[in-house]
Parts: C-alpha cells; structure tokens; sequence
C-alpha cells in the first residue's frame, strides 16, 4: 500500500469517527417511545398512578446510578446514601423549617446530596475494587446508623409520618389517586433525563468511557481522571437525591430503611436487567422489576427473592447486556442456511459434556430433596421416613433436567449464528 | 474485684470469642480473594448453609453437636468445590462488576432456598451437656460456650498459621498471592490451588455458620447480614494476608462488642467509623499489598 492510499484511508477513518460524534447526540425516533408509553400509561393504569410513580423515580435513580457505574465504571453498593440523603432534606426541611414548596424542596434535596457525593467521592475514589467497594457501603450504613442514633430527629426506623408539602406552583393539589403526582415526577424525570444524555454524549462523557475502559491510558494522555470521577459521583448523588426527594414527597412519609443495603442492591439489579451503560437499560429495567415485584411479591415474597438472584446469575451468564442487549442480539439472530448450515455431527467430547450435566443436575436434585426433608422434618416426620425414595426421586429428576438442558444448549450453539451488532 | 475491671474483663472476652467467630468465617474468603481477586458475596451463604446442617443433623438426626459441626463443614467445602469448577472458575478474568452481580445473586437464592425449606424463624441447637454453664477460672466466671470458641478458634489459627508458612502447600499460596503469573510460570497449578483452598475456606465458613448458631442465631437473612461484616474483615486487614485477617477479625469484634457495651444506641456505627480509618489510611487494610 502506497502512502497516499494510506494517508487517504487515515483521513476518511478520521472524518468517519468524528462524523459519528457529532451525530449521535441527534435524537433517534425511537427514542420517543417510552415517553409515549409513559403518557400512554396514565390513561390506561390511571387507578395505579401512586405505584406509576414510584416505578419513574426507581427509573430516576437507576439513571443516577448508570451514569457513574454504566459510564464511569465506578461499583457501588451504597448509592441508596444519596437517595436517602436527599428524601430526608425535603423531610426535615418541611417537618423542622417549614419549607414545604415542593420544586425548590427537590432542587434542595439534589444539591445537599450533590454536595455529599463531592466530598465523599474526593476522598473515596482514589481508591479501587474491594476497598472502593466497602467504603461505599460503609458511607450509607454509617448514614444509616447516625440517624439511628439521632432518631429525635430523624424519626429513626418508625419514620416521619404525616409531611405536608404545598400544591405544585401554589395549585395544582394532590390527589388521592396520584394523578398530580405522577405529571410531577415525569416531568421532573424528563428534565433530569435531558440533562444527563447531554452528560453522556459530551465529551466529558467521552471521557468517562475512556476511564472505564483503560484507566492507565487516560492517566498517561493527560486526563484528569479523579477530578472527572469526582464531577460525575456527585452529579449523580444530585440526581439520586431529586429521586429520594420526590420519593419522600410522593409517598408523604420517610424511614431509616431508605439507607439499607437491599436499596442500594435493588437498584444495581433494576439497571443490571435493562442493561448497563445504554441509558435507556433503566426504563426497561427498573419498570420490568417494579411491575414484576408487584405481581410476585404479593403472591409469594420467598419466590420473588429466588427469582431475582436466579435472574442475576442468568444475566450474568447469558445476557450480559442486559434485556435491551438481548432484544438486539435476538434481531440479528438468525438460523444458519444454505451452504453456511452445519450438519448437527455428534462428537465423542458430548457424552462427557452430557455426563457432566447429568452429574450436576442430580447433584442440585440431591440438595433440593435433602434440604426439603431436613426442613420439613421439624415439623413432620412423615417425611424422614420416605427419605431415601424422595431424596432418589429429585437427584433422577435433577439428572434428567441436566441432560435435557445440555442437549439443547448443544443443538442451538450447533446450528446458529448470533451476529454482535457493532460496538 | 472493681466493677469496672470486671465489665471490662467481660467486654474483652466476650469480644474475643466474636473475633475468633469473624476469623473462622472471613479467613477463606479473605485466601480466596488474595489468590484470584474473586469478589464472593455468596461467601455469607456458603456460612449459613453449614449452619443450617448443623440445626438439621442435630436436632432430625439426634447427632451431636460437635460431629455435627464437623459433618456441615465437610460437606459444605465438598459441595463448594462444585460450585467453584463450574460457576466461579468462568468469572476469574471477568470485571468485580459481574462477579458481584454472579455472587450476590447466588446469596439471595440461597436465602429464599432455605427460608422455603426453613423458615424464618432463628434456630437453635441442643448443646452438649459440657459446653453449657459457665467455667469457673479462679477469679470469676466465664460462659463455657464462649470459651470454647476462644480455644476452638486459637487452635485453628495454630493449625492454618502451621500450614501456611511451613508446609509446601502454604508456601505455594502465599507465592500465589503475591504474583499469580509468576508462581503459575514456575510451574504451581494455581487453579487447583485455589479450588483447594476455596473449598477449605467454605468448610471453614460452614464451620463458623454452624458456631453461629448460638452466639448470634441462624435466620436465613444470615448469609448478607453478616456478610458485610465478613468483608469489612478482609477488607481492614488485607486480602490474603493470615495475620491481618486475624488483627482485623480482633479489632472489629472487640470495638463492636466494647461499642454496643458502652453505647448501646450506636449499634454497628463503631465498625464502620474504624472501616473507613483504616481504609482511608491504609486503602489495601493492614497486610494488604498496595
């Protein structure tokens, strides 16, 4: 290749890349639809307008915790700290000051939070991995437990029941079914969700994916990666304390329990399940999560709580970008055809792959049919005696389901090509 | 003998059985950590497992408490083995984010498995007639139960402190830790080296979740309640370092016992003030390599 060829190919790669820039701030139509859908659910859910609101303000603190963990790659298990921060700035401002308007109260709630996250994140994110990790938590328990001991003020675990806040531009009243409440927090959530999308395609965001992706070459090209850290960890406390903010008004009431850990954990699953660093994977996710633990936590709490840890270790394994990741993979997926159709041809290594499953299979049917017998047996001895035939049952039936699943696996892995859109 | 002293002799002991607990429970998360980096949250399950065993064979089986105990934690590390060969193993060179993700949601199936089977109420076993009572030790009084943990929990420091710095298995673990590529080129199968020690890390765990039992009580909500204090442990005192898993195991418990003693309101506050100290000082905890 001559150099003029290369040179030529160098510029055109240069005005492609910067042509992409430039574009894909431009919004897409796509992009209309969840609000439409938002819009479209006040008139078709509108007796569940409370519970509508509290699925926009999960999805207004997911986003919070995308841009720094999605973007940034900072991993948080104590977000719930500014959440918590900013729902007890509007409840003690209206309960202790009486400063009781709601917009300001929200704008308050994000500025005190944001200010904590600017000085917490200065001290914590020098740091990386574990200790990073447990600092976070520490933080929000430490919250946690410093209300606790002030409970005179905070109203500890019993809560500050009973907040009033003043009609939205001194009007508009809240009603019993949340109608107002729910315009409210869309609202809110479209100013904020602007706000950071603009964040995400700056090139400050630019530069939050750098840091995610290689730390030590934005170190080595002169970035300065703990001030840009810093920035975006206390944007995003701002953002987390207007959701909590708008929490503690919607719902008119605040404990303790908005620190704990499932908080923190909870969100961190609701942005994992729609699918990290995609800005749109908290809408997806937080809303399949609410609707999902409405429905299944009423039926059953215990089964609800496997269901979300099954659910993590399935996404991890198969999904690992999240349900939106899927729907994408799923419309490039495609079974092989004509000349590029493999014959599904047996191979020797299958029969240990088979066995290897059936052995695991039997083991979890083994677990299960054990654990069920002990369990049981405090309250029934029935079932010590039929011991053996169960316990024989499930490791046959765990078996069978192992090499059934396995077969499967083998079959679709065989015969299909899954096309990765471009990253 | 003064009141003080003698509160303050108590706070001590008492402090000192709740770290030999820590140690016994956090000493494999901590190993397992330093040798491959892996963030297991499911490490508090693994513990409450071994717990629920115990409560199983004791009180359906009739078996004692002490075989029991040993019985839990055999089985525990042996099925953790599994576990670690066909989960763990594909999440070595994955980010902490997926390894956080992968574990926590093993803890919160483990604790909806075993509040279906068991239920939420906290367990409890029978003792052997000779651990209940108090031990008389001249000058006052102390709970056997207690003691017991402090001597169970001083031999097994003995025997994992023997173990590490004078058998070859303990020197390959601690060349391990310190440089993974260079102690897998000089010829040391790490990998297997690290599902041995997984698996005696949740025996060991097992082994603390079933001593639990009676100091703290067994729920299933056990597996993350704890966990955190387990990883504050690794956390202080360094991953993968024997020594300051013991330190820190010995600071956490007496400040938490001696904190909740003298201020009853402040709960777990102390720990976490003396967490961030640390961290903020030393940022990889006491023996941690920076």
């Amino acid at each position: 290749m001559s150099d003029a060829t290369l040179h030529q190919k160098t510029l055109t790669a240069r005005q492609r890349a910067s042509d992409y820039l430039a574009r894909r701030h431009h919004f897409h139509w796509a992009e209309a639809l969840p609000w439409l859908l938002a819009i479209a659910a006040f008139f078709v859910f509108s007796n569940r307008m409370a519970f509508g609101s509290q699925v926009l303000i999960m999805i207004m603190f997911a986003v919070s915790l995308d841009l720094i963990l999605g973007y940034a790659g900072i991993i948080t298990l104590g977000h719930a700290a500014f959440f918590g921060i900013g729902a007890y700035t509007v409840a003690l401002a209206s309960l202790r000051l009486g400063w009781s308007e709601p917009i300001s109260g929200i704008i308050a709630g994000g500025v005190v939070a944001g200010l904590a996250g600017l000085v917490v994140g200065w001290f914590m994110l020098r740091y990386r991995g574990l200790t990073l990790l447990m600092l976070t938590i520490a933080f929000a328990a430490m919250l946690q437990e410093s209300g606790n001991l002030r409970s005179d003020i905070t109203g500890g675990y019993d809560g500050l029941p009973g907040l009033t806040f003043d009609p939205l531009f001194g009007h508009f009243q809240y009603d019993l079914y949340g109608h107002t409440n729910y315009w409210y927090v869309l609202a809110a959530l479209a100013v904020v969700f602007y706000v950071v999308r603009r964040i995400v395609y700056s090139p400050f965001g630019q530069a939050l994916t750098g840091i995610r992706e290689n730390v030590r070459r934005m170190n080595a090209i002169g970035s300065p990666v703990h001030w840009r850290l810093v920035t975006v960890y206390a944007i995003s406390a701002a953002i987390a304390g207007i959701a909590g903010a708008l929490f503690t008004q919607t719902n008119a009431y605040v404990t303790l329990t908005v620190f704990d850990f499932d908080t923190s954990a909870k969100v961190m699953v609701m942005l994992i399940l729609g699918g990290t660093g995609r800005l749109y994977g908290a809408f997806v996710g937080a809303t399949v999560y609410m609707v999902l633990e409405d429905y299944l936590s009423k039926m059953s709490p215990t089964f609800w709580q496997f269901g979300i840890g099954l659910l993590l270790v399935v996404a991890v394994l198969f999904a690992r970008r999240g349900l939106l990741g899927v729907v994408e993979s799923a419309s490039a997926f495609r079974w092989r055809t004509g000349a590029a159709r493999r014959r599904f041809v047996w191979k020797t290594e299958y029969w240990k792959a088979l066995a290897v499953a059936a052995f695991d299979g039997g083991l979890i049917g083994f677990l299960i049919g054990f654990a069920g017998n002990l369990g049981r047996a405090d309250r029934m001895s029935l079932f010590v005696s039929a011991f053996p035939a169960r316990v024989v049952a499930f490791i046959a039936l765990g078996a069978a389901a192992g090499i059934v699943i396995n077969a499967v696996y083998l079959l679709v892995t065989s015969r299909s090509a899954v096309e990765r859109p471009a990253s | 003998m003064p009141h003080a002293l003698n509160d303050f002799i108590s706070v001590l002991f008492d402090g000192l059985a709740y770290a030999m607990f820590l140690f016994i429970t956090s000493v494999g998360l901590s190993v397992t950590m330093g040798l491959m980096g892996f963030v297991n949250l499911a490490h508090g399950a693994f513990a409450m497992a071994g717990g629920f065993i115990v409560v199983s064979l004791a009180r359906t089986y009739g078996i004692d408490f002490i075989p029991a105990l040993v019985i839990a934690s055999v089985t525990v590390g042996l099925i953790s083995v599994r576990f670690e060969q066909r989960l763990y193993r594909r999440f070595y060179k994955s980010t902490d984010l997926e390894q956080v993700l992968l574990t926590i949601g093993l803890a919160f199936m483990s604790i909806a498995a075993f509040t279906y089977f068991y239920g939420p109420i906290p367990k409890s076993v029978p003792l052997p007639h000779w651990l209940q009572g108090d031990v008389n030790l001249g000058f006052r009084t102390f709970p056997t139960y207690r003691a017991f943990l402090i001597v169970l929990g001083a031999v097994l420091i003995a025997i994992l402190w023997f173990v590490f710095e004078k058998t070859n298995i303990g020197a390959k673990i601690r060349a391990a830790v310190d440089n993974r590529r260079m102690a897998e080129s000089v010829g040391i199968n790490v990998d297997r080296l690290f599902t041995l020690t997984f698996a005696v890390g949740s025996g060991l765990a097992a082994l603390g979740g079933g001593l639990a039992i009676q100091l703290l009580g067994l729920t299933p909500s056990f597996a993350l309640l704890y966990l955190v204090l387990f990883l504050i442990v690794v956390a202080v005192g360094g991953m993968g370092s024997l020594k300051g898993t013991l330190l820190a195991a010995l600071v956490i418990g007496i400040v938490d016992t001696g904190g909740k003693y003298l201020f009853p309101v402040a709960g777990t506050f102390f720990i976490y003030v003396i967490t961030v100290a640390v961290l903020l000082v030393k940022p990889a905890g006491f023996f941690g390599r920076e």
